[in-house]
């Protein structure tokens, strides 16, 4: 083989090596589909701390990274209220954790956050990951980020990934209702037609290492 | 009348094109020896905003070469003309080409763009023929550079 014909391919290798290395860094300590949860422990706007375990009664969880600056997190805000006041009575309650830097973006601070959930009449906990431990632990990137997870023996399973529906701008022309069907689809039994969604939005403000 | 007229003007002399992702995918999938520069961000993304001028500053330096920046804003259509053209002419962005990218339902094109891809921005594809790098980067002046000629250079 001459070598005109090997550096093709060394150079598809490295390609591939360098592809391969961005999707491990993507979900580099994220929980995957069917995987368990790991449990959490954060300071509610409250004053109180909230653990996951605290929901040992219910039947799952959706789990919403957002926050307060982020244009999409507010489009989605009421959408969010919609489904705790649809799914909470049915044993699936919202839990929404903002995991932003405040240094970075002092709107998303702890103070912030308390001022936004009265606003907006929060009917659920609205956590700080002042360590950004937990968004790690779960593999979210961007806000909003949905984990729905079932309350199982083995811990909390992860039976949905991604984005709330498939139109941020207009609530009102939303095609596909991700969430809301695959919390329906767990809570009937099913694995949910969908379970990965992406979508865009604001990356997490991470801090300075 | 005359706001009419202006109104007309403004539409013609419009600095940010509206397209979807074929039109997109076809401007910059050639087989030329043009290396494609394209930034996905928002005038509502802050670390978008911050890293623009890197990517202008970019496209002048190579203006006498093979390059071709484009900067794809995932705004809403309806605020193209509002918010996205008034950006653009007050931050002086004349080299690099900018459009506004409309497709409906991201969960379905995403990966499209690249598999690599969670939907967060800024994200910045390298595209040159068939050789493209992609990440969720976020650039100073110098690191972009310094990308841009290691993959131009085929080191990465």
């Amino acid at each position: 083989m001459s070598l005109g014909r090997i550096w093709p391919s060394v150079a598809q290798f490295f390609l591939a090596v360098l592809v391969v290395g961005q999707v491990a860094i993507a979900s580099d300590g994220g929980v995957s589909l069917g995987s368990v949860a790991p449990d959490f422990k954060l300071r509610n706007v409250d004053g109180k701390m909230v653990e996951l375990a605290d929901f040992e009664d219910q039947k799952g969880a959706i789990i919403v990274f957002t926050c307060n600056h982020c244009p999409y997190s507010i489009k989605y805000e009421d959408r969010i209220i919609a489904l705790n006041t649809q799914f909470a009575p049915k044993g699936y309650p919202v839990i929404a954790i903002n995991p932003n830097d405040p240094v970075k973006v002092p709107e998303d601070s702890f103070e912030n956050m308390k001022v936004r959930a009265r606003e907006k009449k929060f009917t659920f906990p609205y956590l700080v990951d002042e360590s950004q431990e937990v968004a790690k632990a779960y593999g979210a990137t961007r806000t909003p980020h949905v984990f729905v997870v079932s309350n199982t023996k083995e811990g909390w399973r992860v039976h949905y990934i991604g984005a709330i529906d498939d139109n941020a701008s207009n609530a009102d022309a939303v095609e596909s209702f991700f969430v809301r069907d695959a919390v329906n689809s767990v809570l009937d039994g099913n694995v949910p037609t969908t379970s990965f969604t992406k979508a865009i939005g604001c990356t997490i403000k991470w801090k300075n290492k | 009348m005359i706001q009419f007229l202006l109104l007309v003007m403004g539409l013609s002399f419009s600095r940010v094109e509206e397209v979807n992702l074929d039109q997109l995918q076809s401007r910059i999938h050639t087989t030329s020896d043009t290396t494609y520069v394209v930034n996905f961000w928002a005038t509502w993304c802050r670390p978008c905003i911050e890293e623009l001028p890197a990517f202008e500053a970019l496209s002048r330096k190579y203006s006498s070469e093979p390059v071709v920046v484009i900067l794809v804003s995932l705004d809403q259509p309806q605020d193209r003309l509002t918010k996205v053209e008034p950006f653009i002419r007050r931050r002086g962005y004349t080299r690099s080409s900018v459009v506004l990218l409309n497709q409906p339902k991201p969960h379905l094109w995403i990966d499209q763009v690249d598999s690599a891809w969670s939907g967060s921005i800024p994200a910045t594809l390298f595209i040159r023929g068939n050789r493209r790098l992609f990440g969720e980067f976020q650039f100073g002046g110098a690191q972009l550079d310094s990308t841009f000629q290691s993959f131009r250079e085929g080191r990465q």
